[in-house]
């Protein structure tokens, strides 16, 4: 354990970035605007080499968010108890400022699919999806965000909205909500709906981190936008223009800058965080 | 209709299954191309991830190759657990029995390498033994000298020029000669290095890790190559940091 309580007792309302270790050094040297990192825990399981080395030393100096991104908390099969204690190894060594994870499926029949896959939002799934979370919440020993996913598609047979049914999740579990403001853009331009709504519906008060990151533009079946969320490039405008719709709503957050594909350069990343920086200096504390 | 994951996944690995009735746009629509951006997701990213994993592999068959070798490993062999850094254990299997690829005999062992390269890279640390700990033991009692080593060392044999494979397309080493090579990886700080073993070098380091006196292990290595070396072997042990303690035998 490096820590008996964590370093850093709460996330700044500054930029983060998700950590490559390409920007390592840059990070160790000037890191600008940027004032807390988010790793994916997944990439921290090992036994040790550079990986941890690289974390010990950066959790001396910067907040850490731990972000889940194999646990399948909606999974229909039990949670895989082997990877709740890897979790539970990794939040007691390291003591992290947060944690976070999904709302999605990604494990069925011993398979893990390297993807965030999709829930109806039915009662059944509400149930499912409080128990891991309990679970997670009990073996971690602290309390999770759980994260809105990027849609691509509806199910027939949802009968809550998403916001209501993270609300309920919350409230259920005592859990707080990560908001990728992306992700709503996303989901609200690929199934017609007014980002803005979305965004009044969700229960701001519980939102512990914002995520900001690139898609990509496809089409569907009918010729119609097809956003993919890929954390391959930058932000575009009007997903900047929905998180100054959120923060005026919200107050300020810490607010992520996800690249985790085609990853630029420092200076490339540093000014998208400067570019959430100048948007948080704008809302009022 | 009530869409299970069971359907979803089966439908998600499988190009030629219909997709699932179930899943709509936002006018009630069937999905169609909505539901491939997450077949697509799945094939990209693990296709990546063995890419990643295997470059040796992929340089070697060329990237068209190797996407579409990937494609069907990665259906036949999902990942079993979350995490990415382990996936491919069965990849040299898999090579070893896919038949268009019979005629490159020596890719599962390449495959081998790059997954033992791997487990090196996030294996335990572990404090070396100082550079001249050996120098101080009495020159009688070397023989009696039992050894553990590092976490990242591994071992591997092959029949084919493994060391020289890699080397060649990795580092820019020379062309490969047809001689058999056993390899030897280290990690002396964090990167792992892979060398190759002097002749009867496997024999030797294999009886070492049992437990065996450096003695015996020295007998067996000239036993399996008269020419073994035991100062070559060690110099490569001490430089990669690989001996983590020495003890001496009563």
């Amino acid at each position: 354990m490096l820590d008996d309580t964590p370093r850093f007792a709460k996330l700044p309302n500054r930029p983060g970035v998700g950590y490559k270790p390409q920007h390592y050094s840059d990070l160790i040297s000037d890191a600008g605007d940027v004032g807390w990192l988010e790793i994916h825990a997944e990439n921290y399981m090992g036994s040790g080499g550079r990986p941890l080395a690289q974390l010990r030393h950066l959790a001396e100096r910067f907040p850490i968010s731990v972000h889940g991104v194999g646990l399948s908390i909606g999974g229909e099969g039990a949670l895989d108890p082997e990877h709740l204690a890897r979790l539970q190894h990794l939040v007691d060594w390291l003591n992290p400022t947060v944690f976070s994870e999904h709302l999605a499926w990604s494990t069925h029949d011993g398979a893990f699919l390297n993807d965030l896959l999709p829930l109806p939002y039915t009662q059944a799934t509400l149930t499912r999806v409080a128990d891991h979370i309990d679970q997670l919440q009990n073996a971690i020993g602290r309390q999770m965000m759980l994260e809105n996913p990027s849609s691509y598609l509806a199910f027939e047979e949802s009968t809550w909205s998403e916001p209501d049914f993270l609300r309920e999740v919350a409230n259920r579990t005592g859990c707080g909500l990560l908001l990728d403001v992306n992700n709503v853009f996303v989901s609200a331009t690929n199934l017609h709906y007014d980002p803005k709504d979305y965004i009044s519906d969700y229960p701001l008060d519980k939102v512990g981190e914002i995520h900001l990151g690139g898609h990509d533009e496809d089409e569907d079946d009918h010729g119609r936008p097809l956003l993919i969320d890929s954390h391959g490039k930058a932000v575009v405008d009007p997903v900047w223009a929905l998180l100054d719709h959120t923060l005026a709503l919200s107050g300020p957050r810490p607010v992520l800058i996800e690249w985790d594909n085609d990853v630029p350069d420092w200076p490339e990343l540093h000014a998208e965080a400067s570019r959430a920086s100048t948007a948080l200096a704008k809302v009022p504390a | 209709m009530i869409v299970s994951q069971t359907e979803f996944r089966g439908a998600l690995l499988d190009g030629a299954r219909e997709r699932p009735i179930g899943l709509v746009d936002e006018k009630g629509r069937a999905a169609g191309r909505r539901f491939d951006v997450y077949r697509n997701n799945v094939a990209v990213s693990l296709t990546e991830a063995l890419s990643q994993g295997f470059p040796t592999i992929a340089k070697l068959i060329g990237e068209e190759n190797f996407n579409a070798v990937a494609g069907i490993f990665l259906r036949q062999s999902p990942p079993a657990s979350p995490l990415m850094m382990h996936y491919g254990a069965g990849f040299p299997e898999f090579l070893e029995g896919f038949a268009p690829l019979q005629h490159l005999g020596y890719l599962a062992d390449v495959a081998r390498l790059e997954l033992a390269l791997r487990r090196s890279y996030h294996a335990a640390d572990a404090t070396p033994i100082a550079p001249d700990a050996l120098g101080e033991i009495d020159p009688m009692q070397l023989g009696n000298v039992v050894m553990t080593f590092a976490p990242a060392v591994e071992l591997l044999h092959s029949p084919w020029p493994l060391h020289a494979i890699w080397a060649y397309n990795m580092q820019g080493g020379p062309k490969p000669q047809a001689v058999a090579q056993d390899v030897l990886i280290t990690r002396a700080e964090f990167d792992p290095m892979p060398y190759a073993l002097p002749a009867g070098g496997l024999a030797a380091m294999t009886a070492l890790t049992a437990g065996n006196p450096l003695g015996e292990a020295a007998a067996i290595g000239a036993n399996s190559a008269p020419d073994f070396d035991l100062g070559a072997l060690l110099a490569l042990l001490l430089q990669g940091n690989a001996i983590t303690s020495i003890s001496i035998t009563p």
